[in-house]
């Protein structure tokens, strides 16, 4: 099977839903500039033309809202934020308007509306321009949120999101982008709300979001060396989220990690902590621990970044401390290489 | 400061001083950026310059003003620290907020420097409300806030329009306007004239076309610092300028295909920091020598500990 990147992938299931449906249309500051949002909206204006593919004033809150008026006469809107901080700009309309419009009118007006945010760690971003805030999205009923991590799934979930009569946000961490796989080339739409397990192991259950995702694999690499096997699980989509799968997998492992890609305190790492708690609790031989970022806004400064953000390492030495296993020789191990091979500004 | 006519060659030689203080600085990052010392965006105001010394000039030292992440210029024309700046870039403890901020969000308050966002239009509120205070506690302050043309774009500047006008509050808004907003240009984005905006506010408002010119933005800037001292109400600047390099980083991108070289040719024709090679020379030595001194002192001031981390979050 041809291979793509994640980025690729994105604007493959783009193009595919616009080429099959002429309702759909994408639309963002910057989108069709020549940076093209990671590569993601390359090629879309000139093949769809101007009226689907569009720059937008600096008015978040304004277009938000266009979106949804959009959506509610049958078209399909894609909006799209380069960074989810400015998503912020938008939140009444999304939680007080997108949310519920559906509801507040009986069910009779469905909102097919993505809205794709980029989330995480850059290049020095610091504390305006690096968060992922998934919690902030999966708390509100009405709204669908995915996070995928592969490129086939990047694929799916597009597709599926553009295809959903609900709204759907759809977070990318951006370093994300670069991950390549094999993806097939029909379009086929993934499941909205199935998590997927990336990797078999008995000893030890990890949950990880997002950017996690990449970490919780090293990690599982480096402790298979000495033994351990780790179970890796993205649950792809964060709201609704697939609690059986998590549950089935921490009944067999009986510990489990949560690691998430944002904030740990009243963050999306409670839920998933707390969801499992509550299915899993008589299995469990330990309480489930979270990890996440340091609560404090990010820094900029990259010796600091190193702390605020946790990795394989992190993952691995929270292993250790809960299988009482280890202390394994980390030496030669290169943590740092997906933020080496960054370099800004975006 | 503005009681006071200065010898009007000194104060020329002082503007230009400040200008070129701006330039260097700036090309000294471009110098330092492909080493990685610096690990974070900058966005760089070569060739606009002259708004930030023309605004800031003529303020008193307790004036404030509230600017964006484009914010070299405005930290150094208001007298912001060298050597702190340098190691904020650096991400060094010796910076203006440890090295925790970086590029996009210098500060200085004790000069008057009130902070940077990097959320476009964000601060824009905020000197409203540092207006409400100035009055509320009779200080005769006027407050400042610069932005881009994007920023007009953003509800929260037209609120904020609104608010100081229905309230008469001492802001001058400053609309720094070279015309794009990252790729985008004002006519992709734009149906009105700022200028005409403001004024439907009820704002006093002028636009001076020759953004190069650091003595007509600070004569412009004096007469309407002095009205907002007089009355208490906001005025409204627009200064067209130009951006020399990329939205973001240290290169040209001419190449990128959303704008033309020649723009930039008819700038530099006209640009006093290239123009005035007398100045230029007598000057540069020893502003060299003191942009010398603040990355040696970048370079040697320590890094953050990981306790530091945790500082002033709460
Ligand atoms: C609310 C928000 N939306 C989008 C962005 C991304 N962004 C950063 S700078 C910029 C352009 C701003 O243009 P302008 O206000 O004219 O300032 P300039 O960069 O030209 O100085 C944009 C869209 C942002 N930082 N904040
Ligand atoms: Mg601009």
């Amino acid at each position: 099977m041809r291979r793509l990147s994640f980025a690729e992938a994105v604007r493959e299931a783009m193009v595919q839903e616009m080429e099959r449906d002429p309702t759909v249309f994408v639309f963002g500051i910057g989108v069709p500039s020549h940076a093209k949002i990671f590569g993601t909206t390359a090629g879309l204006e000139e093949q769809f033309g101007a009226e689907r593919c569009f720059d937008t004033p600096i008015s978040e809150e304004s277009m938000t809202g266009f979106a949804l008026g959009a959506a509610l006469r049958g078209l399909r809107p894609v909006h799209v934020h380069i960074r989810v901080d400015f998503l912020l700009l938008a939140m009444n309309q999304l939680v007080n308007m997108i949310s519920c419009y559906n509801y507040t009118t009986g069910g009779r007006t469905p909102i097919p509306l993505v809205i794709r945010a980029i989330i995480g760690r850059g290049w020095g971003q610091g504390a305006q321009h690096s968060k992922s805030l998934i919690s902030y999205f999966t708390h509100v009923p009405g709204l669908k949120v995915v996070a995928p991590t592969t490129p086939v799934d990047a694929k799916g979930l597009m597709i599926a999101a553009i295809r959903s009569e609900d709204p759907v946000i759809f977070l990318e961490h951006r370093w994300l982008h670069w991950a390549v796989d094999a993806v097939p080339e029909d379009a086929a739409a993934s499941p909205i709300g199935t998590a997927r397990v990336l990797r078999r192991g008995r000893d030890l259950t990890v949950v990880a979001v997002s950017w996690m995702v990449v970490e919780a694999m090293h990690a599982a690499d480096i402790l298979a060396r000495h033994g351990i096997e780790l179970e890796v699980i993205d649950p792809r989509t964060l709201a609704p989220l697939d609690v059986d799968t998590l549950a089935a997998s921490v009944s067999r492992t009986r510990t489990c990690i949560v690691a998430d890609c944002d904030w740990v305190f009243s963050g999306f790492s409670a839920e998933l902590a707390a969801s499992i708690t509550e299915r899993c609790f008589g299995q469990l031989t330990k309480p489930v621990r979270r990890l996440g970022w340091a609560h404090t806004p990010c820094p900029t400064v990259r010796a600091l970044e190193n702390v605020f953000y946790p990795n394989a390492e992190t993952i691995v030495h929270v292993v250790e401390d809960m299988l009482g296993c280890g202390p394994f020789d980390l030496a030669g191990v290169d943590f740092y290489n997906h933020e080496n091979r960054f370099k800004g500004p975006f | 400061m503005t009681d006071v006519t200065p010898d009007p060659k000194d104060r020329h030689d002082r503007l230009f001083r400040t200008a070129l203080l701006i330039r260097l600085v700036e090309e000294r990052i471009i110098d330092l950026y492909p080493s990685d010392c610096i690990q974070s965006p900058v966005h760089l105001s070569i060739g606009q310059e002259a708004v930030a010394v023309g605004v800031c000039e003529p303020l008193q030292r307790n004036d404030l003003l509230f600017g964006t992440y484009r914010g070299h210029a405005y930290y150094l024309a208001r007298g912001g620290d060298l050597n702190a700046m340098f190691a904020e870039l650096f991400g060094k403890i010796g910076g203006v907020s440890k090295g925790k901020a970086g590029s996009m969000h210098l500060a200085a308050p004790a000069v008057g420097m009130m902070g940077s966002s990097a959320v476009v239009a964000s601060a824009i509120p905020h000197a409203v409300g540092a207006a409400l205070a100035a009055r509320v506690r009779n200080t005769n302050q006027v407050i400042v806030t610069a932005f881009g043309d994007g920023a007009t774009e953003e509800g929260v500047y037209h609120e904020s329009l609104n608010f100081a006008a229905l309230h008469g509050l001492p802001v001058l808004f400053v609309c720094e306007n070279n015309g794009l907003a990252v790729h985008a240009s004002l006519a992709e984005r734009q149906a009105y004239r700022m200028i005409d905006q403001a004024r439907l506010y009820g704002i006093p408002a002028e636009t001076l076309t020759d953004g190069w010119d650091f003595l007509a933005i600070a004569d412009a800037t004096d007469a309407l610092v002095r009205e907002i001292r007089r009355d208490g109400r906001p005025r409204y600047l627009e200064v067209a300028t130009y951006r020399s390099r990329e939205h973001v980083g240290p290169a040209e991108d001419f190449g990128a295909g959303y704008r033309r070289r020649i723009g930039l040719e008819d700038w530099q024709d006209r640009d006093p920091l290239i123009q005035d090679t007398d100045r230029i020379a007598r000057l540069t030595p020893e502003i060299t020598a003191e942009i010398d001194r603040a990355e040696a002192f970048a370079r040697a001031s320590p890094w953050p500990e990981h306790e530091d981390l945790l500082s002033d979050v709460v």
